[in-house]
């Protein structure tokens, strides 16, 4: 009965959407020899691949539907990750393989290789910052990119008109990023939800239309070249040996990232912000000082962002405009999403995926930003925790005893 | 009493537009006492409360706060919430506002939020003061937990509790930040008759602790049976104030509230 009236329904819907796709996929006027063509093949495969496709969205639907009745009970599921890193043995393990594999990764791949991981080790850190301000204080923001070129562009002008090195200028950059931050922040203070989305993209938008269009001071959309590659106590490097050298100065930042977004993450800080995403009314009542808490979220989350733009600068020795367009926004809010908002493991496999995906799967890059979508549309409806949801801190309490930490 | 009151509102006003909200309101609250504040839905209560956390900036009036013991005078008008609540004005919310998505101690630990101080470098250094205060604001939180028996909780998200214990768990957030005068706004709105009982010995037992408590109730019962005295509102005016015995035969506000129901 309920299989019949499944198919009748996947047929109707069939047959909409080739009602829907009829003058795009079948109807084709030839302007030139004056004729039409009918493709009637196209309406075939339109039919049955969204009946195809309808049968498999309401199979996972029914999937969820019957994992949610069966387990009802207070302890959720746990995922596969989240059970290697509650175990001590098992997570140290898996610390242990991935140390080693991140130490000798250079050592067996290409320099290519090399370069593609060091790419997604930087997208780890803009996610981190990035989930500083999305994931724990729950600020949506769609112009994270503008820190990132308040970033490369702070070291290439530096660089450029002063000969400051990559050291020098990697504190600089993180700090006029974070002041970039706070600059926003202070109008977008009252702004929530869909406000703030639109004023930060707006934000994202005019910081790279004035790198594009005010010449004399950021060169425009040629943008500036010849960037020094990071040093090593003035020790220079052929071009082999320096994305080597990146790569593993790269692993230091993301493990330097870890660390303290970690730290803040478990402190009265983190508390607020998280507080802060849940209800801001109750938050204030409370006692937290709303102006300040989103303040310092936004210029922490920037601060992060503006390493990783000396980095991106130094990395490839070139910065123009093109590199800082909302695409790149929307991929680190992706990394956020994907892996799952507050989730300092979520947000290290959302950006290896989404990084490193399309670089391995270069023959198919047409189709990227449709997957992309795909991707996450799937996310919110089956997953929208994230791939790997945050757990959070939980204090065990003994009488004069230190808390422990139980992850 | 001769002493200052602790809090002193004088002339309170608040206009939405062409509506009178709170019209010219007087109101204290001695050290030790519970007040309550009744009156029919729609008479200005939780305004009123709104008005004196800071959440609305009212259009007339004076709030003052009093620390017990001799301290200085203390101007609430125009700070913000979590001013107010750093001064010892602390809340709980008709519609239960909990961060849902915490477990129970971390609620009760953001109480402590405004009592306490470590920063950014206190976070990342983790330093001997951060780690110290940590551990002070652990067991400040795991004790006013206990006290309100939520003990077993404390790892529970909030959101999986019941509703009387999430009731419970806003008063100990509220008592977490150290109130010289705690506001409770109808906390046995939609508890069943066992969690009322319950809820009225927590009340009891923290005001025996000489915690002033200002309350904002519909249950009648609760409210006589708590009540040292009790301000009554309609139409954001104050038309009795008294002992529950003066105002249980106050004819104004049998008139305006109370109606037949007086004896039952």
């Amino acid at each position: 009965m309920g299989l019949l009236k499944e198919l009748k329904k996947g047929v109707l819907i069939s047959l909409w959407f080739v009602f829907l796709t009829f003058p795009v996929m079948v109807i084709k006027v030839d302007p030139i020899a004056r004729t039409v063509v009918w493709r009637w093949a196209n309406a075939l495969y339109m039919a049955v691949g969204t009946f195809f496709i309808y049968f498999l969205v309401q199979f996972f639907l029914r999937k969820k539907e019957n994992r949610k009745e069966t387990n009802d009970s207070k302890e959720q599921t746990l995922s596969f990750i989240h059970r290697i890193l509650q175990d001590r043995l098992q997570r140290n393990i898996l610390i242990g393989v991935v140390a080693v594999v991140a130490v000798f990764f250079p050592q067996f791949l290409s320099a290519y290789q090399t370069n593609v991981m060091t790419t997604a080790l930087m997208y780890v850190v803009l996610g981190l910052g990035l989930n500083i301000v999305v994931g724990l204080a729950g600020l949506l923001d769609l112009g994270f990119v503008a820190f990132y070129a308040v970033g490369a562009y702070t070291y290439a002008l530096l660089n450029l008109h002063f000969g400051l090195g990559f050291w020098a200028v990697l504190p600089i950059g993180g700090l006029i990023a974070a002041t970039f931050g706070i600059l926003l922040g202070f109008p977008v203070l009252r702004l929530r939800g869909d406000y703030l989305a639109i004023v930060t993209l707006g934000f994202g938008e005019i910081i790279r239309l004035i790198l594009e269009n005010w010449g004399q001071f950021s060169k425009g959309p040629s943008g500036i070249s010849n960037i020094s590659r990071p040093g090593f106590f003035g020790i220079e490097f052929s071009l082999q040996s320096s994305i080597i050298y990146t790569y593993y100065l790269m692993v230091l930042l993301v493990l330097v990232t870890i660390f303290v977004v970690n730290r803040l993450q478990d402190s009265r800080l983190g508390r607020a912000w998280i507080a802060l995403r849940e209800d801001e009314i109750a938050c204030q009542a409370m006692g937290i000082d709303k102006r300040k808490t989103k303040l310092v979220a936004f210029s922490l989350g920037a601060f992060w962002a503006g390493i990783m733009g000396v980095m991106f600068a130094a990395k490839t020795t070139f910065v123009n405009p093109a590199s800082f367009t909302f695409l790149e926004s929307a991929i680190i809010l992706s990394i956020v999403v994907l892996g799952g908002m507050g989730s300092i493991v979520g947000v290290l496999f959302g950006a290896l995926i989404l990084i490193l995906m399309p670089e391995y799967l270069r023959a198919l890059s047409q189709y990227r930003m449709l997957a992309f979508g795909a991707i996450l549309v799937c996310m919110m409806v089956f997953r929208p925790q994230g791939l790997i949801s945050n757990i959070r801190r939980t204090y065990t309490f003994k009488k004069k005893t230190t808390s422990s930490l139980c992850r | 009493m001769t002493t200052q009151p602790i809090l002193d509102v004088s002339g309170l006003t608040m206009d939405f537009g062409g509506i009178r909200a709170l019209n010219t309101l007087d109101l204290d609250v001695n050290n030790g006492e519970i007040v309550a504040l009744i009156g029919p839905n729609g008479a200005g209560k939780t305004t009123f409360f709104n008005c004196i956390t800071g959440i609305y900036t009212p259009t007339a009036g004076d709030i003052w706060l009093t620390p017990p013991g001799g301290g200085k005078k203390i101007s609430l008008n125009g700070l913000k919430p979590n001013q107010v609540t750093e001064k010892g004005l602390a809340r709980t919310f008709q519609n239960i506002r909990l961060f849902s998505k915490m477990t129970v101690l971390e609620n009760v630990m953001i109480g402590r939020h405004c009592r306490t101080k470590a920063f950014i470098f206190g976070a990342i250094f983790r330093n001997k003061a951060t780690l110290q205060e940590e551990q002070g604001i652990l067991e400040t939180s795991y004790a006013i937990l206990e006290k309100v028996g939520l003990a077993n909780y404390a790892d529970e998200f909030a959101e999986n509790l019941p509703y009387g214990a999430q009731r419970r768990l806003e008063i100990a957030r509220a008592l977490a930040t150290e109130p010289l005068l705690l506001l409770l706004d109808e906390p046995a709105a939609g508890m069943n008759p066992q969690e009322t009982i319950g809820l009225e010995h927590l009340i009891k037992q923290i005001s025996r602790e000489g915690q002033a408590i200002l309350l904002i109730e519909h249950d009648m019962k609760l409210v006589m049976s708590l009540s040292d005295r009790i301000f009554v509102m309609d139409y954001g005016k104050k038309i009795a104030q008294g002992t529950p015995l003066e105002i249980r035969e106050n004819p104004a506000v049998i008139k305006a509230y109370l109606g037949e129901e007086v004896d039952a």
